[in-house]
């Protein structure tokens, strides 16, 4: 507590921190009790399903809803007293902001300009944000990924301490999402903090450095990509499902028995095993297989990643909403 | 400056996606000068309107009638024709021959002006004896006493309610949905220059508006305009102001397009019909004038017929200007403490 009470009272070290933050819409408690601490310089990704409470975490922070409950300090100012001082201070991209489509780019980033006390060179945020050809086209003719790469402009061209980005490539192809990921690359390589919100496992595991899990409205848990990976304590994933068998004819004591699987979970027709040897693991799995006369189909293996981890721990997909 | 910058471009940005919606320009700026054309031609003033009547008899009788200017005759085979013709408002009267002797019978409408009409211009040409004046008249030809410059500053009027509240209401319904508004307000953008970027832009419209109907209105209909440039202005830019405030108080709340034309629609109604656009609201029973008279349009059009027909300074229309500066004060308050930012 300490040591929170310290970063809170001086800015130079701390960015965002969020301690106990609650926020009940009526009878539902979106966000019930989330800790967040961004230090300056790295990217935290708030990673869970739709209805995790994620875009009400992230807009309590950049002051656009008011906590219930709990305390919000940004670049060691509060949205009581310094609301307009922080906002010269980040960057926000919404969730489904809708440009005018009568709007040229130029246009748009001149007005967002216009907001902030400080000077931006707009044909080098358009350089950034890769639209040179499409600084004189009218937002309508934008693709979904270049619309989202002139929103993430509209929130960079101040020069932002800190970028906030909800969501940023949900519904984009993956050629149009990795142009937005080396746009927050880039602005992270300058020293740029970031906080994001996202429902892409490979989006918080590229970026992020610090992720946290949250779910109804709770942090889950909280660490490295690597680290929480690691916190599921196996090397990697063995799925498989059986032909003309129900895969609950073998039992979860029969496959814990086996040497180095660590979890069994029954997912519709597959069966995913946590398992720390793979390839003893498999051979074992093998002769199982065979002294029971079933027949395996659609083996399998790959390294855990951040969805399993989610898995794991609430028993959802992250996109099962 | 970063408040004049961000004014300048919110304002900017404002008149430059109005412009860039051809359906908008059209009814700001085409819409009131076709209706105020095609009203003017339909009621039109210059030769008086023969009155037509529908006619039941002798070849005598029907020439008789025929031989008045101020009748047309259509002869019927049948009174059931004719009636039928009449129900549908289509003839004035109907004429029959009167049995054995008795006097031509007229069959008409006695609460329609017109058919009043045509009973006197029908009584007149069947009589000798009324060849002589009863009464001496003058009869009038100046300009402002037609219907149709009775109609332009009303349309005018109605122009700026409908440009006010529309152009303002859409507005910001839209950019609420876009959650374009929601977007700038994580900005440090101040939230009067949001409200200023949408009074300047009227401001903008309203000249380019204004100047055109006016000039479209003296050269084409020949509509008068007696007004001094300033008590005109004044009038006009106080009507801008009231609608800009109904426009942003109706948008005040709305979360769609949708809710927000709903609630124009129902401020504006009432007043597009009692408020003398296209006729006087004096037709209403007296006692309802002084509530009428209430209404901002009733304000505005009172205002606008006295400067532009009557050349009334601004300094006498002080209960006018009272009441629309009401409006507008309550309006902006109202607003601006219920307007719905996110």
């Amino acid at each position: 507590m300490d040591s929170h009470r310290d970063q809170i009272d001086s800015p130079a070290d701390s960015t965002v921190v969020a301690r106990g933050i609650v926020k009940r819409f009526g009878d539902l408690t979106a966000v019930d009790g989330i800790d967040l601490e961004v230090e300056q310089g790295t990217c935290v990704a708030v990673l869970g399903p739709n209805g995790a409470g994620k875009t009400t975490t992230i807009e309590m922070l950049e002051g656009i809803k008011q906590p219930d409950a709990g305390e919000i300090v940004i670049l060691g100012r509060t949205w009581q007293h310094d609301a307009r001082a922080i906002r010269e201070r980040i960057g926000v991209q919404l969730q489904e902001t809708e440009f005018q489509d009568k709007l040229k780019v130029y246009e748009i980033l001149r007005l967002f300009d216009s907001f902030y006390a400080a000077d931006a060179d707009l044909s080098e945020i358009i350089n950034t944000i890769g639209l040179e050809d499409k600084r004189e086209a009218f937002v309508k003719t934008l693709s979904g990924g270049q619309k989202q790469r002139l929103s993430i402009g509209c929130a960079l061209l101040h020069g932002p301490e800190i970028l906030f980005l909800d969501e940023p490539t949900t519904g984009l192809d993956p050629q149009a999402r990795r142009r937005v990921w080396e746009v927050v690359e880039r602005f992270k390589a300058n020293g740029g903090t970031v906080l994001m919100t996202t429902h892409y496992m490979e989006e918080a595991e590229r970026l992020a450095d610090l992720v946290v899990i949250v779910d109804k409205g709770r942090v889950i848990t909280r660490g490295s990509p690597a680290e929480i990976i690691a916190s599921l304590g196996a090397e990697s994933l063995v799925r498989f499902s059986l032909i003309d068998e129900d895969v609950r004819v073998l039992a979860e004591d029969e496959l814990l028995a086996m040497e180095g699987v660590s979890a069994v979970r029954y997912e519709g027709a597959d069966i995913v095993l946590s398992v720390e040897r793979t390839q003893a693991v498999i051979a074992s799995l093998f002769r199982v297989v065979e002294s029971r006369r079933l027949r395996l189909e659609d083996l399998r293996t790959h390294r855990p990643t951040l969805e399993d981890v989610f898995v794991a721990l609430t028993g959802r997909h992250l996109r099962d909403g | 400056m970063a408040r004049l910058d961000e004014i300048r471009e919110l304002t900017r940005v404002r008149v430059l996606s109005f412009l860039r919606e051809p359906e908008a320009v059209f009814w700001v700026f085409m819409f009131p000068m076709v209706m105020a054309a095609v009203l003017g031609f339909a009621f039109r003033s210059g030769k008086p309107e023969p009155s037509t009547i529908g006619v039941v008899a002798s070849e005598a009788l029907t020439a008789t009638l025929g031989a008045s200017e101020a009748i047309d005759v259509e002869s019927f085979e049948t009174f059931e024709d004719a009636h039928a013709k009449l129900r549908r408002g289509a003839i004035d009267g109907v004429v029959e021959e009167g049995e054995f002797g008795a006097l031509p019978k007229l069959t008409f409408d006695p609460v329609r002006a017109e058919a009043v009409t045509a009973r006197l211009r029908i009584e007149r040409a069947l009589s000798d004896d009324l060849d002589e004046p009863i009464v001496a008249t003058e009869e009038l030809t100046e300009k402002g006493s037609r219907y149709v410059d009775f109609l332009f500053p009303g349309l005018l009027g109605m122009n700026l309610m409908g440009t006010g509240i529309w152009g303002i209401g859409f507005a910001i319904a839209d950019v609420r949905r876009r959650k374009f508004l929601k977007r700038m307000l994580v900005t440090p953008m101040r939230r009067t220059s949001f409200f200023l970027s949408f009074m300047l832009s009227r401001l903008v419209f309203l000249i380019l508006e204004v100047v055109l109907l006016v000039m479209f209105a003296a050269w084409v209909l020949g509509v008068p305009f007696r007004s001094d440039a300033v008590s005109f202005g004044v009038v006009c830019l106080l009507g801008a102001l009231v609608f800009a405030g109904f426009g942003i108080l109706v948008a005040s709340r709305a979360r769609t397009i949708e809710g927000a034309s709903g609630l124009m629609n129902l401020v504006m109604m009432p007043m597009w019909l009692a408020s003398g656009v296209f006729f006087s609201y004096e037709r209403f029973p007296d006692a309802l004038h002084p509530i009428l008279q209430l209404l901002p349009l009733t304000a505005l059009n009172d205002a606008l017929r006295n400067v532009m027909l009557d050349g009334d300074s601004v300094l006498s229309l002080g209960k006018e200007l009272t009441v629309m500066a009401a409006w507008c004060v309550a309006s902006f308050v109202v607003a601006l403490k219920i307007f719905r930012w996110e």
